[in-house]
């Protein structure tokens, strides 16, 4: 790929102007379309079947014109208990992120901001608890749990969700406030200005961007999360998972349902990530990546 | 397993002071004097989160050391004995934690690199200007946000369904018999619903990567008269080594943990023959309720764990320090 053509032709013509090069860009644009449309295709699925009457979402060869229903979804809506699925959802998300959020932010404060010595034994430590698999915990904290009776009880899960993502959350407001310019802290500190009020005044309007990617990917992962919920919750404290599980398990196989009971679960995921993008590669990575 | 270094991470040391810090930091004798209180006080908002992670995570992991020397099952509450190492003995003679094991093993490493492969080679599709750029990394990303519970029953019955699902009517296209996906193919099937979810999430990293390049350089590679193949070897992938390790450091750590699928998709059938570590010893732990069998193999599972873990997270803190001191 030569570029002396696009050097003699005036400023103003980019190289991709050549037949060739403007050939080769069709194509990978024709291929990036495909790659995208292939990935999203089951979900795609997913949302045509919920659309569908039963027999029509398990027939063979697949259904793919036919008169769309609500029949699906106004049958998950009024399904009995479905409304406590979803608040218990909505509770442990909500409360382990709030308590991440006021646990990680001093703490990463604390990492980063004029650090004391072993800093990076305790991030270490922090990351390395990620790696401890699930399974390893499960036991005890059932036996535990069933000792102080709090199987069954959404603050488990908020314990347990909590404890889940804030090494996640630390590392990831560690990345955002090594962003906050030295000199503005300087400049806080030689004021006389407190800790608290430093943060409160100065650090926490320059970090809450961060601290709203952090809620994200707390959101993300409390959410979705199956194997706490599925081993220490019974009738109470079942999330919105175990509400999708029950409807395949417990009466037998209806499609159409299950997959507008898959949509209405994802929604508020899928959408929070759509719209979030940016922070969403931040989150993941732990602030490692921008 | 701790890395004794003292250097404090971050700015803190690193960067240059400014002279007004240096002033700072100049200490009168009384401050010396403080100076184990002014650690103190300085650590003292790191220490909730700290306790939190650690009574939540630590004290568990040392019961389940405990639980691991004994003999102790649900459904035999008068026999509880220690016992030493004998269910580490017995776990080892167990053939199906062996088949557990290499599953995970099989698992993991087939998603990760599946999975980073085309993550990568989306990303260098998307890191160029087209029409439709962000509404097909939309699209993309949608896997990665559909809660697992959906993703693996969206698999095991919309798409591999023998009867009705949609990859035997498009094999059938093509004229290949139906094929019953999850019993004949445990595997494959569980390998293929993960790296859907798992290529996003590959992709979006190293997308992040591909455009923290500055264009520059590539476009002086391109006037040297580099090959795009050369450019991409020599320039590109050194380049890009920081997202590759962060991403399959990352990926493993989720991807080992895997549960959701296998429970939902096979059960870890036929048989065990897709069992992985996570789904045996929940298994053993809440269906045979054998505690001490399952305590011992969640231990091997840590151990081993914490040596590969160890190693990755070696290479990746070198990486994320030089980078921060670049």
């Amino acid at each position: 790929m030569s570029t002396s053509a696009a050097v003699a032709l005036p400023a103003a013509a980019p190289p991709s102007k050549r037949p060739k090069g403007r050939l080769t860009g069709h194509l990978l644009t024709v291929l990036a379309w495909a790659a995208g449309l292939l990935f999203f295709a089951p979900v795609a699925w997913m949302v045509l079947t919920s659309f569908k009457q039963e027999s029509q979402a398990a027939s063979n060869p697949p259904t793919f014109f036919f008169t769309p229903t609500l029949e699906q979804y106004a049958s998950i809506i009024n399904a009995s208990g479905a409304g406590s699925y979803l608040l218990n959802s909505v509770i442990a998300t909500a409360c382990s992120t709030l308590l991440v959020l006021v646990l990680a932010v001093p703490a990463a404060y604390a990492v980063s901001i004029r650090p004391v010595k072993r800093t990076q034994d305790v991030l270490f430590f922090f990351i390395s608890t990620k790696m401890l698999p699930v399974v390893a915990v499960i036991m005890p904290i059932y036996v535990i749990a069933g000792q102080i009776r709090m199987l069954d009880n959404i603050l488990t899960l908020i314990v347990l969700y909590t404890a889940m993502n804030l090494p996640i959350a630390v590392w990831m407001m560690r990345s955002f406030f090594l962003e906050v310019p030295g000199e503005v802290l300087e400049a806080a500190s030689i004021d006389g200005a407190s800790l608290l009020r430093t943060m409160r005044t100065v650090l926490l309007p320059m970090v809450a961007p961060g601290v709203a990617a952090t809620a994200l990917i707390c959101v993300i992962f409390a959410w979705n999360e199956f194997f706490f919920a599925l081993n220490l919750t019974a009738a109470n404290a079942a999330t919105v998972p175990i509400f999708l599980m029950s409807t395949m398990t417990s009466e037998g196989l209806f499609l159409a349902r299950l997959s507008a009971a898959s949509v209405l679960a994802s929604l508020p995921v899928v959408l929070a990530g759509w719209i979030a993008q940016k922070q969403l590669v931040r989150g993941l990575s732990m602030g490692a990546v921008k | 397993m701790s890395t004794t270094t003292d250097a404090p991470v971050g700015r803190g040391a690193d960067a240059p002071r400014t002279p007004a810090a240096d002033g700072r930091r100049a200490r009168s004798p009384r401050e010396d004097q403080n100076s184990s209180a002014a650690a103190w006080r300085r650590r003292l908002p790191l220490m909730p989160a700290l306790l939190f992670v650690v009574i939540c995570t630590q004290i568990p992991f040392l019961l389940t050391i405990w639980y691991s020397l004994r003999s102790r099952n649900l459904l035999r509450p008068e026999g509880e004995q220690f016992v030493g190492l004998r269910n580490y003995l017995d776990i080892f003679i167990d053939s199906t934690f062996r088949t557990a094991a290499l599953n995970s093993i099989l698992i993991t490493l087939g998603c990760v690199l599946v999975s980073l492969v085309l993550g990568l080679g989306l990303a260098m599709l998307l890191d160029r200007e087209f029409v439709g750029r962000g509404f097909i990394r939309t699209l993309l990303i949608t896997p990665f946000l559909i809660m697992p519970v959906a993703g693996a029953m969206l698999w095991s019955i919309s798409m591999f369904d023998p009867t009705y699902g949609l990859v035997n009517w498009l094999i059938s296209i093509m004229g290949i018999s139906p094929v019953d996906w999850t019993s004949q193919f445990p595997m494959l099937s569980i390998v293929i619903a993960l790296v859907w979810q798992w290529t996003p999430f590959m992709m979006l990293l190293l997308l992040a990567g591909l455009q923290s390049q500055t264009g520059d350089v590539l476009e002086a590679a391109s006037m040297d008269g580099a090959t795009p193949v050369q450019t991409f070897v020599h320039i590109t992938l050194p380049h890009l080594r920081f997202y590759l390790e962060l991403s399959v450091l990352l990926g493993a750590i989720y991807v080992v943990n895997t549960f959701d699928q296998i429970y939902l998709m096979t059960a870890g059938g036929p048989g065990t023959s897709s069992a992985n570590l996570p789904f045996y010893i929940y298994q053993r732990a809440f269906l045979g309720f054998d505690i001490g069998q399952s305590a011992a193999m969640g231990v091997v599972t840590v151990i081993a764990t914490i040596v590969i873990a160890t190693f990755a997270l070696r290479l990746i803190f070198t990486s994320i320090n030089s980078k921060e001191q670049s």
